[in-house]
């Protein structure tokens, strides 16, 4: 078997498939975190218009207690904004990833900017982590101005759910800034060769996975009425 | 140098290196694409005759079920991947998709028959 030879069998974990168990291993996993968010999803829809008390996610309601309306406390601009941000993370993570894989293609003797620009993974790894932590802050203004208009994950069904389902993202979020970061850092210490590209591939595998579960969470919980 | 050793070229041939990635070019057009598709929800939101009509939770389906298989299909790049990760993605989705909708028209029913009874 060609994949078994010399110098590059300790950088491969083939099994019996002929396939390298790490990309096997997160293919899986991503495979159940499919059902997770899935579970999670439902409970948020199931639990849809049953509320008894506001707030509420697209509906005025009255506060009980001043008799005063209150307005639909999902804010979309925002919201969409950050969805922008976490796609586009998803652009520079496969820059990201390109720009390792083709370290070592002949640089041209006068590189273009642009040229370095696409080639440069500490760049593309940065971009990704920055927007990664722009949307958790725009996850954490969301949360913080919820709770202050009496929103919490005790309030009502809405309350529970959202903060349970939107949490549990911004948590996987929150792991794939750090795991990029590390990986941002070993470019910055030694860098990324192409050997590395299959580590910097299963990173980005679950970025975007992560990206897809929001695409999903934004049209579900945000944008449908 | 790792990609002119030929040996390595056929590692990359292995069944899960068999992947051509999409160009720098494709990825700046998918997420051109992405972010189209993205405007044209929130448009979508704020036109009051199109939310009201029948026709709006089915196109927002739709348009995130469109950026859903983009990112799979390119980002991920599960189109030029090995059958076997299709099938640990794809698996694992169709049955979460089915509980999902399982659940939603069980519960459905249920507030039906509660709302008759």
């Amino acid at each position: 078997m060609a994949h078994t030879a010399d110098s590059h069998a300790p950088q491969h974990h083939y099994t019996t498939t002929g396939l390298d168990n790490r990309k096997v291993a997160i293919w899986m996993f991503i495979g159940s975190e499919c059902m997770l968010f899935a579970s999670l999803i439902s409970t948020y829809l199931i639990y849809k218009g049953k509320n008894v008390v506001g707030p509420l996610p697209h509906e005025v309601w009255t506060n009980p207690q001043t008799g005063q309306a209150m307005k639909a406390i999902l804010n979309i601009p925002i919201t969409s904004i950050s969805t922008f941000v976490l796609l586009m993370s998803s652009f520079s993570m496969v820059m990201a990833l390109a720009a390792v894989e083709n370290r070592n293609k002949p640089r041209p003797a006068n590189p273009a900017f642009w040229w370095k620009v696409e080639n440069s993974s500490k760049l593309w790894l940065f971009m990704t982590c920055l927007m990664g932590a722009t949307f958790l802050g725009f996850q954490a203004y969301e949360f913080t101005s919820f709770v202050h208009e009496g929103l919490t994950i005790r309030r009502n069904l809405f309350g529970s759910s959202f903060f349970t389902l939107t949490g549990f993202h911004g948590a996987h979020v929150t792991a794939g800034v750090i795991w990029l970061g590390t990986l941002l850092a070993i470019d910055m210490k030694r860098g990324l060769q192409p050997k590395d590209a299959l580590w910097v591939d299963i990173a980005a595998l679950y970025w975007h996975f992560v990206d897809v579960v929001w695409i999903a969470i934004f049209t579900l919980v945000y944008l449908i009425q | 140098m790792a990609h002119e050793d030929p040996r390595v070229g056929a590692a990359h041939d292995t069944p899960d290196h068999v992947h051509e990635h999409p160009t720098w070019k494709q990825y700046r057009w998918v997420a051109l694409i992405l972010t189209v598709i993205t405007a044209l929800e929130v448009w979508a939101y704020y036109v009051p005759a199109l939310v009201a009509s029948p026709f709006f939770v089915p196109l927002l389906l739709i348009m995130s079920a469109a950026k859903f298989v983009i990112v799979v299909m390119f980002y991920m790049h599960l189109k030029y991947d090995h059958r076997l990760f299709k099938a640990l993605f794809t698996g694992p989705l169709i049955i979460a998709m089915a509980t999902l909708i399982s659940l939603l028209f069980l519960l459905a029913k249920h507030r039906a028959e509660g709302a008759v009874g």
